[in-house]
């Protein structure tokens, strides 16, 4: 039986157990003593002792009884000498699970009685449309009858036992159902934990991400020095020729991180005025109807995909920025196609509408007694944004802005489009710089191996960029709460 | 204010008899009618306000008491929805007239609310708010000095000298309605307006603010609206008594208080409803 059978089989003990729970809960009324919960609650309680305890096994069995296959494979197969290609038991015990998956493919008599050679069975696999890496041994296809007949036991044995828990965890919801049961809270303690366990599944996510980085980083960190990192303003990695370790290159992360502030900054430099400026507008002065039509049109700005923005960047205003200073130049243009100017400019207007819908929450969370309070001392409407409001709001508008700020330095596909590939130390924003992002993707672009420092070192990059973007969030987190005790 | 004892009201009343009742008409409202949307909120009231006096409303929630006190310096403006007919007149002049600056209107007829709402500055710079975007003072030691001298008409110096620069939201309730006060103050308003000033502090604070109020009518003309009958008792020389949304009845506050003419008035007062 597979597993999809036996999950669909405990889904229907589940709704069985569901339905006679009900019922029961219902007979067991007889107007006499109040109910402690309704009758779909006891329902729901069979059907969660039904289903949850036998899903957890079924998990449980089929990330085991994998394990189990994997070492049982292992312990068969024949040592190999050092110089093998199949020295790797992992290699080998792969190439054997390939092997039995394709057997699989094939009519159940000559699955359990295959050829005995690899020479005669490969064609009879490709007739079925399976393709085998040349390394399968002869050795290995009695094995991988073997594991098959093993896999086929241990599903039987865990569907027996995952269908015993379902049904025994049904009869157990329906033998508890009684008049004064309190299946409601114990339904609301069940949701209690399925929630938890989504939350938690973000945190560890984010909790693997960091390890993974982080171990990939300490490996890079064996072949390329701290300092060389850190502090090293020349970015050249060179390529990586396969399987040499010997290929010297050079990793300083200063040309980058220089990049990527200075896009920043031209972003920052336009998205926080213009993006301030509009929601005050908005939150101050718009009429409603005016506020209807504006805000969704900002914030359908946010909605465009970061590469479109990189394209019109590339496309359009690239080469108008480096023909319009052509010809204010009068000949050679000033400003290169790809620039610091284009990427910060293009991605100052993606992050118009962050910046104005946070500060908009922020400028509306002012209470209105702070507006009349201003008003009704006869300032003008001007005076009272400039020196009541926004003040009132500084500390929820730095944070936002802050926010705002690790968006610019983690965004990647405008500056891979528009910002350049060259690291280059430079002041002058007419010309292409890099960032970290942009050098994340040219590492990590084309056909690789992933034990050289110059594939490795997207990871230090990575994890780098995170930690930047960490600390300016926990900072712009730190400094919006303070901000909210203030009117309680 | 339901137990309140005729005999009571009475002693209340007699407490402030003294002085010469100055007849000056300051601002005056003809057939005012509020809408607030399609509801009206005002029916055409007619009531006067006069100079160095305490005028006090009165009346149920919802009577309109707030709504027309709003009206006197235009605050209705604020709302989107609300709209004005009839004429209010402040000395004379229509203050809705086109040619009427409503930011100058309200530095003449100055505001206090229901809660104490100073700015997240210190107590020094929400004094000085008002002074500064009205250029009253042309250097630092006028600023100073207007500062000062609101706080302590207001009644506050002595209790915050010592921390001008602190922020004005770290003080007391009744201190920070005060510093409200003391902000109204110090932009010089012939009218200050004041919007249930005591509905948010304890006993003695309001004790606090009644006697400041009774003192400031000296140099300004007061409208308060207040839910507290022993309230409008104890600061007022005139009562304007609403309901519904039509002024019910007005007169000096002691006539309204022992010998209304309306019987509604009667039953307000008396804390048969309301």
């Amino acid at each position: 039986m597979s597993l999809m059978t036996v999950f669909v089989a405990v889904l229907a003990i589940g709704a069985v157990a569901f339905f006679l729970g009900r019922q029961r809960a219902l007979a067991q009324d007889d107007g006499g003593i109040k109910p402690h919960s309704r009758a779909h609650y006891h329902g729901w309680w069979a059907f969660l002792l039904a289903t949850m305890p036998a899903l957890l096994l079924l998990v449980v069995w089929g990330v085991g009884s994998n394990v189990y296959l994997e070492s049982h494979v292992r312990s068969q197969l024949p040592q190999q000498s050092a110089e093998s290609a199949l020295a790797n038991p992992a290699l080998a015990a792969s190439l054997t699970k390939s092997l039995a998956n394709g057997l699989r493919r094939l009519d159940a008599q000559t699955a359990t009685n295959p050829p005995a050679t690899f020479s005669e069975l490969q064609p009879l696999l490709a007739t079925r449309g399976v393709a085998l890496a040349p390394d399968t041994q002869d050795y290995m296809i009695p094995v991988a009858v073997d594991a098959n007949r093993t896999q086929d036991w241990l599903s039987v044995i865990g569907a027996v036992l995952i269908l015993i828990v379902s049904a025994g965890g049904a009869v157990l919801g329906l033998s508890q159902i009684q008049v004064r049961a309190r299946a409601r809270n114990n339904v609301e303690k069940l949701m209690l934990w399925g929630l938890l366990a989504a939350s938690t599944i973000a945190i560890l996510t984010t909790i693997g991400i960091i390890l993974s980085m982080l171990f990939q980083t300490i490996h890079f960190f064996e072949s390329v020095s701290f300092t060389n990192f850190f502090f090293g303003t020349v970015w050249d990695p060179r390529f990586a020729a396969a399987g040499s370790d010997s290929s010297e290159g050079q990793f300083g992360l200063i040309p980058l991180l220089a990049g990527t502030l200075y896009i920043a900054l031209v972003a920052m430099l336009v998205a926080v005025p213009i993006g301030l400026m509009s929601a005050v507008y908005m939150s101050e002065y718009a009429s409603p109807k005016v506020r209807a039509v504006v805000k969704p049109a900002l914030e359908l700005l946010a909605g465009i995909p970061t590469i479109v923005y990189g394209i019109f960047a590339l496309v359009a205003l690239g080469p108008f920025l480096r023909d319009l200073s052509a010809a204010l130049a009068g000949g050679t243009s000033f400003i290169q196609a790809q620039s610091v100017l284009t990427a910060g400019l293009v991605m100052g207007v993606m992050l118009i509408p962050v910046v104005s819908s946070l500060s908009d929450d922020i400028i509306t969370a002012v209470p209105r007694a702070m507006r009349d309070g201003s008003l009704g001392l006869g300032a003008t409407r001007s005076e009272t944004i400039k020196r009541v409001i926004l003040p009132a709001a500084l500390p929820g508008i730095v944070g936002a802005i802050l926010l705002t700020a690790s968006r610019a330095i983690g965004e990647t596909m405008i500056v891979v489009l528009a910002a350049g590939v060259a690291a280059k130390l430079t002041l002058n924003p007419f010309e292409a710089m890099t960032t970290i992002t942009v050098k994340i993707v040219n590492q990590l672009t084309g056909d690789l191996e992933f034990n050289s420092p110059q594939t490795l070192v997207a990871f230090a990059l990575g994890i780098t960029l995170f930690a930047l973007t960490l600390v300016m969030n926990i900072f712009a987190l730190y400094i919006v709460r303070k901000y909210r005790e203030q009117y309680e | 204010m339901n137990i309140m004892t005729e005999t009571a009201l009475e002693s209340a009343v007699s407490d402030k008899m003294n002085g010469t009742p100055n007849e000056t008409i300051k601002m005056r409202g003809q057939k005012v009618c509020v809408f607030y949307g399609e509801k009206q909120a005002l029916f055409d009231v007619n009531l006067d306000v006069r100079e160095n006096q305490v005028t006090a409303l009165i009346g149920p929630s919802g009577c309109g008491k707030s709504t027309f006190l709003r009206c006197l310096n235009r605050m209705n403006d604020t709302i989107d929805a609300a709209r004005v007919a009839g004429e209010i007149t402040l000395d004379g002049e229509d203050i809705y007239d086109p040619r009427i600056d409503v930011v100058e209107l309200r530095a003449r007829v100055g505001m206090v609310f229901q809660k104490p709402n100073p700015f997240p500055k210190s107590i020094y710079e929400n004094v000085a708010y008002g002074p500064r975007i009205h250029g009253l003072a042309r250097n630092k030691p006028e600023l100073d000095a207007i500062v000062e001298s609101s706080l302590q008409r207001a009644g506050l110096f002595n209790e915050v000298k010592d921390r001008l620069h602190e922020p004005g939201t770290g003080l007391s309730g009744g201190q920070q309605q005060r510093l409200c006060i003391a902000r109204a103050i110090a932009v010089s308003p012939e009218v200050i307006l004041m919007d249930e000033p005591c509905s948010a502090l304890d006993p003695i604070a309001t004790a606090r603010v009644e006697e400041l109020i009774d003192e400031l009518r000296q140099n300004y003309t007061i409208v308060i609206v207040t839910h507290s009958m022993q309230q409008a008792a104890r600061v007022s020389q005139r009562t304007a008594m609403f309901h519904l949304g039509y002024l019910v009845e007005e007169g000096e506050t002691d006539k309204m208080f022992t010998n209304p003419d309306d019987k509604r008035t009667q039953d307000y007062i008396t804390g048969r409803f309301g």
